[in-house]
């Protein structure tokens, strides 16, 4: 990522030097995802769009975009147009303001007339959002309503029926209701960004009356930053560690020196109750499906005895892994994130030493390193950098830590036995390997959008292509969970073919890397032979597109016994099986409880 | 309040041109204008704008952001309002 771009950054310099960062950018880029995004405007877009397309490049999505006309935001998404049809649109962002509320207040109307106006106001939109979300079945980010910057009543503008803030207030109520019942929709919150801006600064009415930006051209890499957070987690982007520092990062002082009795957590003293307070604002993660790992220079055994400070919210076992002791940061983060089967990228490092932080920042420069002087800065900074945005919660994102751990119990059980072979067999392994169900469409693509390394063709898909796929007979659609006497690991691989007459081309192949080498690519393989033959399929041709993550997956169709038919100068190959005689591969799993 | 010199404006403002525009070859006269920098277009003028006052901590009335002819004109309004 470009320090340019990083938080905290200079939204100034952003603007003067977008052109030169977009070079930037696309010079070094690799890989990214494609993205189709629609932007609707109220007002004017140019600059948001362009400093938009910063922020994703440097997470490695490439977007293109649509831009309406000046404020043609309805009329595009309710009549439509040839341009956006062609363009079709896989997310559409309506930015509009509260310069676009049409219907307002008049000083001294009566409540039920107020309410008839915020009614058909807010049936505008809906009407948008149906229209957009039938004709393409895109993603839909819409703005909230910002604060005006006058109040002609003072504070009456809240508190009475005809008070424009409290008119406001309720139509954002009325889009946070659609929200929660509607799929693929999303809310820009810059009710609150811009109070978080300020504002007096937010509304720089020069900016509205020259150029028609609702908002200080300042203040558009905020926006732009907080919208492409939404953007990055919708597409799977977020990131997935958070590894901690001990010393002045979760507590005050120096464990090795002061004991557990000398450094400051707890509701003690004020330094103390903030340590305490950035501890439960860490160990709320936890909930979002964020694995914590320490990563700290301390003797082992002091680490702990600070991690098992009576006052302090976070204990040993909250974390998926504890590096204490004397290697260089960025080793451990490393090793960590091998032992965790992820890749250095998911992570965010956090340090209160800056020499250490410039180490891991020039040595592993894949992990993103957040600076801060004090607990109370660095809760603020973990906030507002926007990698751990929430768009979709899974039972398997609550449970994730608890998963990890139990693969700690596994890896400690394996040592026991004298063949790999037997450790498999101990597991007890249970698979159950069945077609896409709705409720696990959430999970599935979610999955699908952030597995790199056992990925074949690493192709990605919203939540709505992925219910187009799931309620089409064109295709053998599998998704695997494995269960194992030390819990359940969840959904964890999914397999996609399209039927082509007797022949299944495999779209997409993938499985997360926690479940390595236990055969679950195996019972997947001998589920969709099973599947194909139902359906009559008599081969299955499988793809390999090589990225920069996934090699080792390289050879996968090979050890299935595939024979490879094809290959390019690009790496990519194509393998094919015939179904007639294959025998099932899988030793140590037991399918769809046989 | 001193008043900036003209030469200091003109370095200056080059070099906030170069960074709004990324071309390190741009030159100004006071007869720039617009149609002598390909990029510069009305959204770019924004951009301009709003980099040429952060650079001189000053700020332009809307009529003036909208009536500048050239290069010039910019130069001797930053020159008279700018803080040194």
């Amino acid at each position: 990522m470009l320090p340019e771009l990083s938080r905290p950054f200079d939204g100034d310099m952003i603007m003067q030097k977008k052109k030169k960062l977009l070079r930037l950018l696309k010079e070094k880029e690799q890989g990214a995802v494609p993205l189709k995004i629609a932007v609707l405007g109220g007002s004017t877009t140019s600059d948001i769009i362009k400093v938009l397309e910063l922020f994703l490049r440097d997470r490695g999505i490439a977007p293109s975009f649509y831009e309406s006309e000046y404020a043609q935001y309805w009329n595009d998404a309710v009549f439509g147009n040839k341009e956006l049809d062609e363009f079709k649109p896989e997310l559409v962002f309506i930015h509009t303001t509260s310069r676009n509320i049409e219907e307002k207040p008049r000083v001294g109307e009566d409540a039920q007339s107020v309410a008839d106006k915020l009614e058909r106001e807010y049936a505008r939109y809906e009407r948008m959002w149906t229209r957009l979300s039938e004709k393409y079945g895109c993603v839909i980010i819409q703005n909230n309503f910002e604060l005006p910057s006058e109040r002609l009543l003072g504070n009456r503008e809240v508190g009475c029926a005809f008070g424009r803030i409290d008119y406001i207030t309720r139509l954002n109520c009325r889009l946070y209701d659609y929200a929660q019942s509607h799929k693929n929709f999303y809310i820009h919150d810059i009710n609150y960004l811009s109070a978080a801006y300020g504002l007096e600064r937010w509304h720089e009415l020069r900016h509205w009356h020259l150029y028609k930006y609702a908002m200080s051209v300042s203040a558009i890499p905020e926006f732009a930053y907080s919208l492409a957070g939404i953007v990055c987690s919708v597409m799977g982007r977020n990131k997935k560690v958070l590894a901690l520092d001990l010393d002045n990062t979760l507590w005050g002082g120096v464990i090795g020196d002061d004991g557990q009795s000398g450094i400051e957590i707890g509701s003690e003293t004020s330094e103390g109750q903030s340590y305490k307070r950035l501890q439960e604002y860490v160990k709320a993660h936890k909930e979002l499906g964020i694995l914590l790992t320490v990563c700290s220079k301390n003797d082992p055994e002091n680490a702990i005895e600070g991690l098992n400070h009576p006052d302090a919210p976070l204990k040993p076992n909250d974390f998926a892994c504890i590096k204490a002791n004397w290697d260089e940061k960025w080793r451990n983060l490393d090793e960590t994130a091998r032992e965790l089967n992820l890749l250095p990228e998911s992570f965010v490092f956090l340090d209160d030493n800056p020499a250490e932080r410039e180490i891991v920042r020039t040595q592993l420069p894949e992990v993103t390193v957040i600076g801060f002087d004090n607990p109370e800065e660095c809760i603020r900074a973990l906030d507002k950098c926007g990698f751990f945005e929430v768009t979709s919660l899974s039972a398997d994102d609550a449970a994730r830590g608890e998963m990890y751990r139990a693969n700690a119990e596994r890896a400690a059980a394996e040592r026991q036995f004298a063949t790999y072979g037997e450790f498999l067999q101990s597991l007890e392994m249970r698979a159950e390997i069945r077609d896409f169900d709705p409720v696990h469409i959430p999970r599935i693509t979610q999955l699908t959008n952030k597995s790199n390394q056992f990925n074949l063709t690493t192709r990605r898909y919203t939540q709505t292509e992925m219910e187009q796929t799931a309620a089409d007979p064109n295709y053998i659609r599998l998704c695997g969970r494995l269960t194992d006497k030390f819990g359940d690991n969840g959904i964890v691989s999914v397999v996609i073919g399209r039927k082509d007459g007797a022949a299944l081309h495999m779209e997409l192949w993938l499985m997360s890397c926690r479940v390595l080498k236990r055969e679950m690519e195996l019972a997947m393989l001998d589920t969709l032979v099973e599947e194909c033959k139902k359906a009559g399929i008599e081969e299955i041709i499988g793809y390999y597109y090589p990225t920069k993550k996934n090699g080792m997956v390289a050879e996968l169709y090979k050890q299935f016994g595939f024979a490879q038919t094809s290959s390019d100068e690009n790496g990519n190959t194509t393998w094919r099986l015939e179904t007639a005689n294959y025998t099932p591969k899988t030793t140590a799993i037991k399918i769809n409880g046989d | 309040m001193d008043k900036l010199d003209k030469n200091t404006v003109k370095s200056r403002l080059t070099e906030v041109f170069r960074d709004v525009f990324d071309d390190e070859d741009i030159e100004l006269s006071d007869s720039t204008t617009a149609d002598d920098i390909e990029a510069w277009d009305s959204l770019e003028h924004i951009t301009l704008i709003s980099a040429v006052e952060k650079e001189f901590k000053m700020r332009f009335t809307m009529k003036e952001v909208s009536g500048m002819k050239n290069v010039g004109e910019m130069m001797n309004i930053i020159a008279e309002r700018a803080k040194k």
